[in-house]
């Protein structure tokens, strides 16, 4: 919403200054957005003409154009409007201007190789209207070259967001009340017009009595026998400093009293209306061409105004081209209606218009307003282009009856903490049109039409604080007091494998949710995508399926950049359906490149799966798993690379899978077309990771060391290659649990002289018992039994 | 006697001529061996009587202590030499680098989130936590934005389904219906979370991170809000007595609503917080509306709360200077480098907040 303080001062007496009321505003909830010195930018604009204009040398479809700046002063611009030509009289924007539609200042530029001081301006980039196509063209203005396009107004216009809440501060009287409320000056009474109403609105108004009628009130005027013309500088400056085009009287006459008033209407060439006025839903197919100059087809159920030929307009939403005034206009029909707020919003929503009356209607007008605001613009029609007046027609409901709303005595400093006396009460709420009536404990506050938002009684303490002002309420400093733990296992969890992570190397990043669909098929495992309807960019279509769907390409976008040797990773929900909940939180990581790296020291070596299952098993350890309690599988995802990636989850439940790690598919780094192609990935399920039983204090308790002797003794198995490590290091464990400390092994290796199918497993076994230091045929025993399991088992033998 | 005088002579001439720690070794084998000199001359002590004896005994032990601390010491003379030449040929370019290492980071957003947990920790608020896709009843209708209402258009929704029954959220504000019809009052809670809107530009991301605030209880007053407010703008920015300005405002789901404006200044085009007459505004709050504690079936007589909301992302730029929203999200090896914090620097409130 945008005010002058002109504008403001026809309804506020006042002598405050402006910086004092942009404060007051925002102070009472009327956030002042921009202040704008609106006489010195736009005074930059010139009026100039065309001298000649040629081709430019580069650029088919750019002109080079000799302007005229009068005074004897000349430009060169660039222009690109086909519409430029010789003699065409234009605005132009000298180089330092600032183009109203994207603020940005014009330097002198180069275009295409030439040089181009200033621009030729179009409506839109004037803020005009949204006229783009071409530069703006001035008829029997030959005169006025070099002078100021825009007349100075000498004034400031002050940009208010107003909240939805409060449609009457879409028009200045509703500000001026509210600022006269917090103590600003005092609202004016508005002059009663008389109008000399001569005869009886001769066309006939009917609203339908069907399911979801839009509107409950129709009011109109008939006005004959107008001249209606360019409107007055008054009325002029006002429409301008809305930022809006000044179309003719009549138009600007209803467009003043919406922005006045907040009372939006709508004038009707009276000739063009088909015998009478209905109000109706529309039917499926309907069309007519709006004052936007689109076509619309309508729905089922859409308030219209229709004549006896059809559709005239949408109600509170766009009047219609076939029934709309010009300049020739001679007789005006006026509506002031009242259209529903959802009905409006609804269908403004299904067709896709904005219009400041369909905003307007949709946050609720003062039903009340009927009156005044036909009466308000019909005088100033008649004063600018005379005519005469019917008298004022309403169909439906003609008055709507003021709700009332109870405060008890308490409930503001219930709420508020700090209390208020009976005499504020009164005063605040009485200077913003409500009635208030104590009783005994309470308030009975009648609330005024204009104010849809108040319907309880918390509606009313805000009103009351909001104007007696939020500094006067008093802080209360908050306790130290924590009765509930911060965090829940699953929340540290996620702190933990954060910061874990990012110990083991890797840069920790956050990206979208939402994916290419193209990369999470590589990672979803074949299942179907999660789309999302109205997505943001084509590439961002789907809810990720994998926590990989972006990192890898963030990570492929980092070796382009030429950063070959990083890890990076991300810990957040992946999605594995469309509803609330189904979502996992995964830590995932990828990383690539080489390991030392131009090293004086050491070799470089390629990153292996090794290392990523080191990254992995490290932060499982710092979760709070233990290495003994894991078990690590061979298969994994689809994804990986089927012989260097593993799975881990416990050995006491195999079904959960903690993490998964290994090679990315070569067949997917080459799809994502990676420079460095040895890249790794690990994916951590951390709501997978049980809760312990026992918190670490309870741990800590069972401390117990052997006083005897270690021993150490190494094997080396010829076995079945099919057999993994961990098979037999579990076999070695499980002779002797309590004796056998560790099992590792140590050496590897197929081929050389062994037989085919068959690889060397060496292992190194600790041996150290709790009650006595272990005697050479303690040992020799146990390396026997260990011996001879494994040979059991597995059909080993053991290497000489 | 003699014959000890003699041994010691033979004994130092030879020391002197010792050139390493071998032949000191020989050295110790000729007197101190089975059949060395010193070694003989107590096989003789058993020959002498009495006071003989004695005194044989004590020059003898004399003579014996001397060598020994001559061979140890010419040991040590040996010891050190022989270090001092290994220490010579061991001299290496400590300026050399060490072995390649990559340096891992934690996000500012994440940063961010953990100091954020700490400060509300203090003062007994705990962390909840709700899903991204939420259905359109907890994400607007719950929280007293009806269908059709303007406020609606506030928020530009993606949507999961043609009837937009389904939607990823646009506030983590669902977290409060979660959270209160899964429990009973008192509540208490901070929420940190994704949260998503159909917006992109130099200062929108269609992703982003809010902080909801919650607390439920008797007697909880906008006297509690402004005072809990207060204390986490000042523990934040780790500043003391940040001017605060609360301005009213609307939002469906709380009422009286207010909007929270700290002063700052501009200085050589960087932001400074705490300083200066400008108001930069960094969060939306209020006393929850008694509809929304209605659709939760708490009862409004009994119980009464405040609610807060405000961006993360934007809290850490304003901390940490950082001027793209956009880039928070982009990934590049150069900005998380920069911008990221050590995996060490866990924000606590004894250690403070940050370094």
């Amino acid at each position: 919403m945008i005010i002058t303080l002109s504008w403001l001062k026809n309804h506020l007496n006042t002598n405050a200054s402006l910086n004092k009321i942009i404060e007051g505003l925002t102070n009472i909830g009327l956030e002042v957005e921009t202040v704008k010195e609106s006489s010195n930018n736009l005074s930059d604009f010139k009026i100039a003409k065309i001298l000649n204009v040629e081709k430019h040398p580069n650029a088919d479809k750019l002109k080079l154009c000799n302007v005229d700046l009068g005074k004897g002063e000349k430009a060169k611009v660039v222009c690109g409007a086909t519409n430029a030509r010789k003699n065409l009289v234009t605005i132009y924007a000298p180089p330092g201007s600032v183009i109203p539609k994207t603020k940005t200042k014009l330097k002198i530029a180069k275009i295409r190789g030439i040089e181009s001081h200033g621009m030729l301006c179009s409506e839109s980039e004037l803020n005009m209207s949204n006229e783009s196509a071409g530069i703006i063209e001035l008829k029997n203005k030959e005169n006025l070259v070099g002078k100021n396009f825009f007349k100075s107004t000498g004034e400031k216009t002050i940009d208010i967001s107003v909240t939805p809440n409060r449609p009457d501060c879409l028009g200045v009287r509703g500000i001026a009340r509210d600022l006269a409320s917090s103590g600003i000056g005092k609202l004016k009474n508005q002059p009663s017009i008389k109008l000399k109403e001569k005869f009886r609105q001769s066309i006939k108004v009917s609203i339908t009595k069907e399911k979801n009628q839009g509107c409950s009130a129709f009011g109109s005027v008939y006005i004959k026998n107008v001249n209606n013309k360019e409107s007055p500088e008054w009325l002029k400056k006002k429409i301008i400093s809305l930022g809006l085009k000044p179309i003719s009287a009549i138009v600007d006459a209803t467009n003043y009293v919406m922005f006045d008033l907040n009372r939006p209407l709508h004038a009707y060439d009276a000739d063009k209306i088909n015998k009478e006025i209905i109000v109706r839903n529309s039917k499926k197919g309907e069309s007519f061409e709006a004052l936007d100059n689109k076509k619309y087809t309508l729905q089922n159920g859409m308030c219209v105004i229709a004549d006896k030929s059809g559709v005239l307009g949408l109600g509170g939403i766009i009047g219609g081209v076939r029934s709309g005034t010009e300049i020739t206009t001679k007789n005006v029909l006026l509506e002031s209606a009242y259209f529903h707020p959802a009905s409006v919003r609804k269908t403004a929503k299904e067709l896709n218009i904005n219009t400041d009356a369909k905003f307007r209607f949709e946050r609720g007008i003062d039903p009340n307003s009927i009156e005044s605001g036909l009466k308000l613009a019909t005088c100033i029609i008649l004063d600018i282009c005379g005519g005469q007046v019917s008298k004022i027609s309403i169909s439906g409901n003609k008055k709507t009856n003021n709700k009332s709303v109870i405060l008890k005595s308490d409930t503001f400093k219930k709420i508020i903490g700090t209390s208020i006396s009976t005499h504020e009460i009164k005063d605040i709420l009485s200077s913003l049109g409500f009635k208030v009536k104590l009783s005994k404990n309470h308030y009975k506050v009648e609330v005024p039409s204009w104010r849809p938002d108040i319907n309880q009684e918390i509606d009313i303490v805000e009103e009351l604080i909001r104007i007696k002002g939020f500094d006067k309420i008093k802080i209360i400093a908050p306790e130290k007091v924590r009765n509930q733990d911060t965090l829940n296992y699953k929340q540290k969890l996620f702190h933990l494998s954060q910061r874990a992570i990012a110990s083991k190397g890797y840069l920790e990043t956050v990206t979208w949710s939402f994916t290419d669909a193209k990369v999470d098929k590589l990672f979803n495992q074949g299942l179907e995508e999660i789309g999302i309807l109205n997505p943001i960019s084509s590439d961002l279509t789907v809810l990720r399926r994998s926590i990989f769907s972006n990192i890898s390409l963030h990570l492929k976008k980092n070796q382009d950049r030429g950063y070959e040797d990083l890890g990076i990773f991300e810990v957040g929900p992946i999605f594995f359906g469309k509803q609330p909940g189904q979502q996992l939180i995964v830590a995932g990581g990828v990383k690539t490149g080489l390991i030392g790296r131009k090293s004086w020291i050491d070799k470089p070596r390629k990153l292996d799966v090794f290392d990523i299952k080191s990254d992995v098993l490290r932060t499982l350890f710092e979760l709070n798993l233990k290495e003994s309690d894991l078990l690590i599988k061979k298969d994994s995802k689809s994804y990986y690379h089927p012989g260097r990636s593993g799975s881990i989850c416990l050995k006491s439940d195999n079904k959960k899978i903690l993490a998964y790690f290994g090679e990315i598919h070569p067949a997917i780094v080459t799809t994502l077309d990676f420079k460095e192609k040895n890249v790794f990935g690990f994916e951590v399920f951390l709501d997978n990771i049980p809760e312990p039983s026992n918190k670490i204090r309870n741990n800590k308790i069972k401390y117990k060391v052997s006083d005897y002797q270690k021993s150490e003794r190494d094997f080396a198995f010829v076995i079945d290659k099919n057999y993994n490590a961990n098979e037999i290091e579990t076999l070695v464990k499980n002779v002797n649990p309590d004796i056998i400390k560790s099992v590792k092994t140590f050496d590897v290796f197929e081929g050389q002289n062994l037989p085919e199918g068959k690889k060397s497993l060496a292992i190194n076994v600790i041996l150290q018992s709790e009650s006595k230091t272990l005697t050479e045929s303690d040992l020799e025993q146990i390396s026997n039994k260990i011996i001879e399991t494994v040979k059991e088992k597995t059909g080993a033998t053991i290497r000489s | 006697m003699t014959d000890l005088n003699k041994i010691n002579s033979v004994f130092v001439e030879k020391l002197k001529t010792i050139k390493s720690k071998d032949e000191l070794q020989h050295l110790k084998t000729e007197f101190f061996g089975k059949s060395g000199e010193i070694t003989n001359q107590f096989k003789k002590l058993s020959s002498f009587q009495g006071e003989e004896k004695k005194k044989f005994a004590s020059s003898l032990n004399k003579l014996k202590d001397n060598f020994i601390n001559l061979i140890n010491k010419k040991f040590s003379e040996f010891e050190s030499l022989e270090i001092n030449k290994k220490l010579k040929d061991e001299n290496i370019d400590i300026s050399l680098p060490i072995r390649p290492f990559n340096q891992g980071k934690i996000h500012p957003v994440s940063q961010v989130i953990d100091e954020i947990s700490s400060i509300f920790s203090e003062i007994g608020f705990s962390i909840a936590e709700g899903p991204d896709v939420e259905t359109e009843y907890n994400n607007f209708t719950a929280l007293n934005t009806p269908e059709n209402h303007p406020a609606r258009d506030m928020h530009d929704t993606f949507y999961l389904e043609k009837n937009k029954k389904l939607l990823l959220r646009t506030h983590t504000s669902p977290v409060q219906i979660r959270t209160m019809l899964n429990g009973k009052p008192p509540f208490k809670i901070i929420v940190p979370g994704r949260t998503y809107r159909s917006d992109s530009d130099q200062t929108h991301t269609p992703m982003f991170h809010q902080l909801e605030g919650l607390h439920i209880d008797k007697d909880i007053t906008m006297g509690h809000l402004k005072g809990c407010l207060n204390y986490f703008v000042n523990e934040f920015f780790e500043i003391k007595n940040i001017k605060m300005r609360f301005r009213p405002s609307h939002f469906p789901f709380t009422e009286p609503s207010a909007e929270v404006d700290i002063q700052y200044k501009i200085k050589d085009g960087k932001i400074i917080i705490g300083e200066g007459d400008k108001w930069l505004e960094i969060l939306g709050c209020g006393m929850v509306h008694p509809n929304v504690l209605n659709n939760v079936k708490i009862d409004t007589k009994k119980f009464q709360g405040f609610a807060f909301g405000m961006g993360i992302d934007r809290l850490a730029m304003l901390k940490y200077g950082i001027n793209d929203l956009r880039s928070f999200f982009d990934s590049d090896y150069r900005w998380l480098n920069h911008f990221g914090f050590d995996p060490l620097d866990v924000p606590t409130n004894y250690r403070g907040l940050s370094r």
